[in-house]
């Protein structure tokens, strides 16, 4: 069985690649002047460069969460960052058929269609290529319905009036040292607003891809449901392989207002590093929705397979009464990946419900750490939590660890907490392999049966693409 | 159709079989009997090929095959069936997913079509009336929440729908009431053919008043001391395992 293990470890990324394009790339470090010129290529209005400079210095008085998540890395030198690449054809277009046809490439070899007629399924992406969107599909039929599905930089130019209402109103500037950052450099996203009562009839996605060498992808994706409204909303990201690890600090923000609904799905499989662990991306990201108003909905569904660093928890913020936040979490840490994942359920709202489904499964010398709070305040009576956190062990070289922060301040909520830890064992497989399965589809049985909780919550073209990929990660992970 | 010949496997340091012999042709069943620890379990999972064992010396020969080359996979592909004297348990994964992920491997191994989920729900519904169950128990989670009768009820289920040549059924009859008993012991009457055999690895004689022996082996110490016909066992309920393993016993 070693063998067919460090075969799957070995495995070739397949989305390694690199896109030989002319980029408009700014020199390295980070400035006062670095963050004007970024604010002067896209055009901004003068409170967004405010915004950003005050988050600046800000973060220039912060310090590195390195103390506190179970994660190791060397220091990280933040003057040897790019944090401004684009390609040179990306200007405002008026049709696809202006995309540069080498982009398109791009995201053709990574099974991303730009041409809207290919989508069959209705779902409409937002291609963002380091640090801007290349392209939007499916603008024009969403806008019929008043929804807005576009760029975070075309919004800031084309919606100041909402991306300055909500921007920054669930996670603010300078809520922790990677937000602070981000809030200064960044680059592009995706920006959703839902009108009221409107449920968007397509799933809207948006595909994050890093190219360009050294450099940091800082992109920031605000979604915010009226009242009454609905939407699904689905994220992909992969990056080439390369020696050095890169950052990517994203910020995502989502505003549910009073009976709307939020369903946001991650498939994460950024370059994990090779099989020494050199190279990688370093994913430390902020996301966090907030029910504001009664009845509200969020949900995060996240399968975390690549990178070689996570550091993240979507967490959610029950304001409203009768209020449901969920976090469905699948996290995978192979070779040399170290995660430190997990969520926030802050119940403020009467009433209001979470629950947390965590699945963490460690093969190599993988470590996977679940970080979760429940945090019930004195106004939230009868709030209600259950969060169950599973751990698998594939081989004894990797580590598993749970952190869950429990605090209720009254006495009419409940918490339930339930925690197990299994070792995908010889016999489970030698079971499988005695009813005529091979080692690797006895794997990647087990493991998808270990995951069916979270993975029935994705919708289903990224159900099947989240089981392969975990096929993928977990091959050769059985010595 | 099974040929063992001086077979000898350890387990780490620790010599289980010791030189078995033993040959079972299509149509036979044997029952292989003995007290705890003689090896019996043992030879269950050598000839299903568990990675824990080791297998030292001497051959078996299975359709003339050599069959310690095979992996287990293959073996099962090639008509092997364990019932295990513990079923392993694998949440999140129901009966019909794997049973018919499993039948579709032995298929494709036979060069037969696979079964879609239609057909292969029509196939089961006929195995599922050996024992006695309805087809709720196909979308439960494999073994998980089964008691250990349902468990083993469950291996048999699985053997009729895979439908071995050479089922070896390890202490299938352990931890099992009355009624279950019958139950498991009526499945397997049902599916016995002349073309295929069946080997019964149980420490009590109670299990062959269900299922009739052509041959029953006693093992002790990692060798077979006593075989015989279907009297043997009888033989062994009224006088315990004593006296052989006396005679067995080195001098």
């Amino acid at each position: 069985m070693t063998s067919s293990v460090e075969s799957l470890v070995n495995q070739q990324y397949k989305y390694g690649f690199v896109t030989d394009i002319e980029a408009d790339t700014i020199p390295r470090g980070l400035n006062e002047d670095v963050i004007r010129l970024i604010s002067a290529k896209k055009g901004e209005p003068p409170f967004m460069l405010e915004w950003r400079l005050r988050a600046y210095r800000r973060w220039l008085s912060m310090e590195e969460p390195h103390h506190w998540a179970n994660i190791q890395y060397p220091p990280i030198d933040y003057q040897d960052i790019i944090y401004y690449s684009a390609p040179k054809s990306a200007k405002p277009l008026a049709s696809l058929d202006e995309v540069d046809p080498k982009l398109l490439q791009t995201y053709e070899k990574l099974g991303i269609s730009l041409s809207e007629q290919k989508w069959l399924s209705g779902v409409a992406v937002d291609a963002i290529f380091d640090s801007v969107s290349v392209a939007t599909t499916f603008k024009a039929t969403l806008a019929k319905q008043g929804i807005v599905f576009c760029s975070f930089s075309e919004a800031v130019r084309e919606h100041p009036d909402l991306v300055e209402r909500y921007l920054g109103s669930v996670v603010p500037y300078n809520d922790n040292f990677f937000a602070a950052l981000n809030s200064a450099v960044f680059s592009d996203g995706s920006f959703v607003y839902v009108p009221k009562g409107v449920r968007c009839p397509m799933e809207l996605s948006t595909y994050f891809r890093m190219n360009t060498a050294n450099a940091g992808q800082f992109e920031r994706t605000l979604i915010v449901a009226d009242e009454g409204a609905y939407v699904s909303y689905l994220e992909g990201c992969t990056a080439p392989r390369r020696d050095t690890n890169q950052l990517h600090a994203a910020v995502v923000e989502l505003v549910a207002l009073a009976g709307a609904q939020i369903k946001y799905s991650t498939v994460q499989n950024w370059y994990a590093g090779d099989e020494e662990g050199k190279g990688g991306i370093y994913n430390f990201v902020t996301k966090r929705g907030k029910c504001a108003g009664a009845g509200a909905k969020i949900s995060w569904t996240q399968v975390e397979t690549g990178s070689a660093i996570t550091w993240k928890y979507p967490s959610v913020i029950l304001q409203g009464d009768d209020t449901v936040g969920e976090f469905y979490s699948v996290a995978v840490v192979n070779g040399h990946q170290q995660a430190d994942t997990g969520t926030k359920m802050i119940h403020l709202g009467r009433r209001s419900r979470s629950t947390i489904v965590s699945k963490g499964i460690s093969a190599g010398q993988g470590n996977n750490s679940y970080r979760g709070q429940v945090k019930v305040l004195p106004r939230a009576e009868g709030a209600r939590n259950y969060t169950q956190c599973d751990s698998m062990l594939i081989g004894n070289r990797c580590g598993a660890h749970t952190f869950p922060y429990i605090d209720v301040q009254n006495s009419s909520s409940s918490v339930e907490h339930e925690a197990s830890t299994s070792k995908i064992g010889e016999d489970q497989i030698f079971y499988c392999k005695q009813r005529g399965l091979n080692t690797e589809n006895a794997i990647s049985m087990i493991v998808n049966g270990f995951c069916k909780e979270v993975f029935q919550n994705l919708p289903m073209e990224f159900a099947v693409e989240a089981q392969k990929l975990l096929g993928i990660s977990l091959e050769g992970s059985v010595g | 159709m099974l040929e063992i010949r001086n077979l000898h496997a350890r387990a780490g340091e620790t010599e289980i079989l010791k030189g078995i012999d033993l040959t079972v042709r299509a149509g036979e069943v044997h029952a292989v009997m003995g007290p705890n620890g003689s090896g019996k379990s043992t030879l269950a999972q050598v000839l299903a090929g568990h990675p824990a064992f080791e297998v030292t010396e001497g051959s078996v020969l299975y359709d003339g095959r050599d069959l310690l080359d095979m992996d287990p996979e293959v073996r099962a592909q090639a008509g092997l069936f364990l019932a295990f004297q513990y079923p392993v348990e694998i949440p999140g994964v129901t009966n019909a997913y794997f049973l018919r992920a499993a039948l579709n491997e032995i298929r494709k191994a036979r060069g037969q079509e696979e079964v879609d989920p239609i057909e292969f729900l029509e196939l089961v519904d006929q195995k599922l009336k050996l024992v006695d169950w309805g087809p709720e128990v196909m979308s439960r989670q494999v073994n998980a929440g089964f008691s250990g009768g349902e468990k083993k009820r469950n291996e048999i289920l699985q053997m009729a729908i895979l439908e071995p040549r050479l089922a070896i059924l390890d202490e299938t009859d352990s931890g099992l009431d009355i009624d279950a008993l019958r139950i498991v012991a009526e499945g397997v009457n049902r599916l016995r053919r002349p073309d295929n055999a069946t080997i019964l690895v149980t420490h009590y004689q109670r299990l062959l008043n269900y299922i009739v022996p052509d041959f029953v082996h006693v093992l002790y110490d990692g060798q077979i001391v006593k075989s015989g016909g279907k009297e043997l066992a009888l033989e062994l309920e009224a006088k315990g395992y004593e006296w052989l393993t006396g005679e067995a016993a080195p001098a």
